[in-house]
């Protein structure tokens, strides 16, 4: 089976106090690490395993600038065959935009599967993958937790809301959106990114692709990014940790989950 | 021309409470918008859905055949495009789910109308939405609008609206057939598969310690584990928890895990995320323990304490030990 992963760098944001730039419209993303996007690891790791059931070739694909290479690299570290970035130039895109380029930007690739994450970490907008697949006429799943190959078809797991998930057969080619759980993402070390770069990476540029500036317009603008209200409605317990656990033993006690 | 398309969800014969949210919402919207209130319900055996939709809507359109016993978004996005071609709504909305997720992209590309996804809050100006919705996990709130365009999309987040309706609408039932020349779908329904129950049943707790992502590492497990053993209280966790798992699923609280509603939950190191919030919505008093002030979690927490949780858990169990 021959896999298209589509990869997404992203700022990592645990634990990060983000800050919004003056024009309201971007966060500012000077002084942040980047990661790849944890959906992405998920199933860059799922089209890897299922490549080492069979044969083919798992495929990285990228938009974005030079930098982004590094989540390409990282793919390649981890198993991906070759792949291919990419560069958008001095264009911003939105969410239907970008499912337009990828979609258009893997011609040549072969495949019988397409695999995405759920959504991105920055955007969490989930709408790229299921666009992708309705350019291309791809059958398609969605939160996809278990993938089985199973004669020209598989059999995937999805899940749903309250503990449901609903298992069915697809027809291939196909495009999934992967879930974060379905693997164990193996670790990628500086030893590993090394030596994958002898792995071929080819970079497109957008101009290529002989979109017309319709098709790449936004159809959703940002208007206003801001930051929700610090602490929301919380009553803050303040003090050291002594006092604070101290303070939280008490309200155990009113609440009568605690003698 | 006018009026909005509420997309029912649906699942084993019952009407899914975000349908009632997105039609109770939409009932405001339609004075800004004009037009009527659509409520299009796709399914087989639909007559109890029928009557949990009365009064809920001006009109439910329904398309009854037993193709549709199953959500299958290549389908319902034919269909859909159909309908919206004969009605032309200015807005159909659907729910932020994983039918959602399936459905709304593949229909926004077939109608080529702009879609914005897990939506919060939707404002109507001069006959064009505009949408309020997160980023970056909640910590981010972005206004965005929609380019002009004969009708928008919009996905609508769970919970985000009341589900009780502002008035009773007179409820006219259309039944219509199935559209004729349909392809066969390329994806096939098997079954329905429930998670496994696990050795305790966190949504029957009512004393919950629960655990997320900033617990950092698998070995630091063992201080919450304790920490709700000496409190007399189960253990839970978020999402991340599971996903890397360190614990199994049955332990895990939210949209995709259980709902719980115990009279006390303490979430440590848990940022919430929405799915994860939706899940604690029954709780009586929720304690959150998160460095970050503006993680999510405060924003539910009726008592917050943004502070390392490795400080505040020793000194928890001090206090607990020296009595």
């Amino acid at each position: 089976m021959n896999i298209i992963v589509c990869v997404k760098r992203v700022p990592f944001t645990q634990e990060v106090d983000l800050e919004i730039e003056a024009g309201k419209r971007e966060v500012d993303r000077e002084s942040l690490a980047y990661v790849v996007n944890d959906w992405d690891n998920y199933a860059i790791e799922e089209a890897v395993r299922l490549k080492e059931q069979g044969e083919g070739t798992v495929t990285a694909i990228t938009l974005g600038p030079e930098e982004d290479e590094e989540v390409l690299r990282r793919c390649l570290a981890m198993g991906a065959d070759r792949a291919r970035r990419i560069d958008p130039g001095e264009r911003t895109l939105d969410g239907q935009g970008v499912a337009r380029v990828l979609a258009r930007g893997l011609a040549g690739i072969p495949f019988d599967l397409i695999l995405c994450g759920v959504q991105a970490e920055d955007d969490n907008q989930g709408m790229v993958g299921i666009m992708m697949a309705e350019h291309l006429g791809l059958a398609h799943a969605v939160v996809v937790t278990g993938i089985e190959p199973q004669e020209g078809k598989l059999i995937v797991q999805c899940e749903l809301e309250g503990g449901l998930d609903e298992r069915s057969k697809i027809k291939l080619p196909a495009l999934l959106t992967i879930q974060t759980g379905i693997n164990e993402p193996r670790y990628v070390s500086i030893m590993g990114i090394k030596k994958a770069a002898k792995k071929p990476l080819e970079v497109i540029p957008l101009a290529a692709l002989n979109l017309s500036p319709d098709d790449l317009a936004p159809q959703v603008l940002i208007e206003e990014l801001f930051l929700p209200p610090e602490t929301g409605g919380a009553e803050m317990i303040t003090g050291d940790p002594a006092q604070a656990a101290e303070k939280i033993l008490q309200i155990l006690k009113e609440k009568g989950v605690r003698a | 021309m006018g009026g909005i398309f509420v997309v029912v969800e649906h699942r084993q014969g019952k009407v899914r409470e975000i349908t009632l949210e997105m039609l109770a919402k939409a009932g405001e919207w339609k004075n800004d918008l004009g037009g009527d209130l659509t409520a299009v319900l796709l399914g087989w055996e639909t007559g109890s859905l029928i009557e949990a939709l009365k009064g809920r809507a001006d009109r439910i359109l329904v398309i009854e055949d037993e193709r549709l016993k199953n959500f299958e978004a290549e389908v319902y996005k034919l269909i859909l495009q159909q309908l919206i071609q004969e009605v032309h709504p200015s807005l159909t909305l659907i729910g932020q789910t994983s039918w959602g997720l399936d459905l709304a992209p593949c229909l926004a590309v077939k109608t080529g109308f702009p879609l914005v996804t897990d939506c919060v809050e939707l404002r109507i100006e001069a006959g064009r939405p505009t949408a309020l919705r997160q980023m970056y996990g909640g910590k981010i709130f972005a206004r965005v609008s929609f380019k002009e365009s004969p009708g928008y999309l919009a996905t609508i987040r769970p919970g985000a609206f009341s589900p009780d309706p502002s008035e009773d609408h007179q409820t006219e039932v259309i039944k219509k057939q199935f559209p004729a020349g349909l392809p066969e779908s390329k994806k096939q329904f098997l079954e329905l598969i429930e998670s496994e129950a696990g050795e305790v049943d966190i949504s029957q707790a009512d004393f919950l310690v629960s655990v997320g992502r900033g617990v950092g590492e698998e070995e630091n497990l063992a201080l919450v584990r304790e920490l709700a053993r000496s409190l007399g209280a189960v253990l839970s966790c978020s999402r991340p928890i599971v996903d890397k798992k360190w614990l199994p699923k049955y332990h895990q609280v939210g949209t995709s895990g259980k709902s719980v509603k115990p009279k006390v939950y303490l979430a440590l190191g848990i940022s919430g995320a929405f799915q994860h919030l939706a899940g604690i919505s029954g709780a009586g008093t929720v304690i959150a323990v998160n460095k970050d002030p503006r993680a999510p979690i405060f924003r539910v927490a009726q008592y917050g304490v943004a502070q390392d949780l490795f400080k505040i858990i020793p000194a928890l169990m001090e206090q607990i030990n020296r009595n």
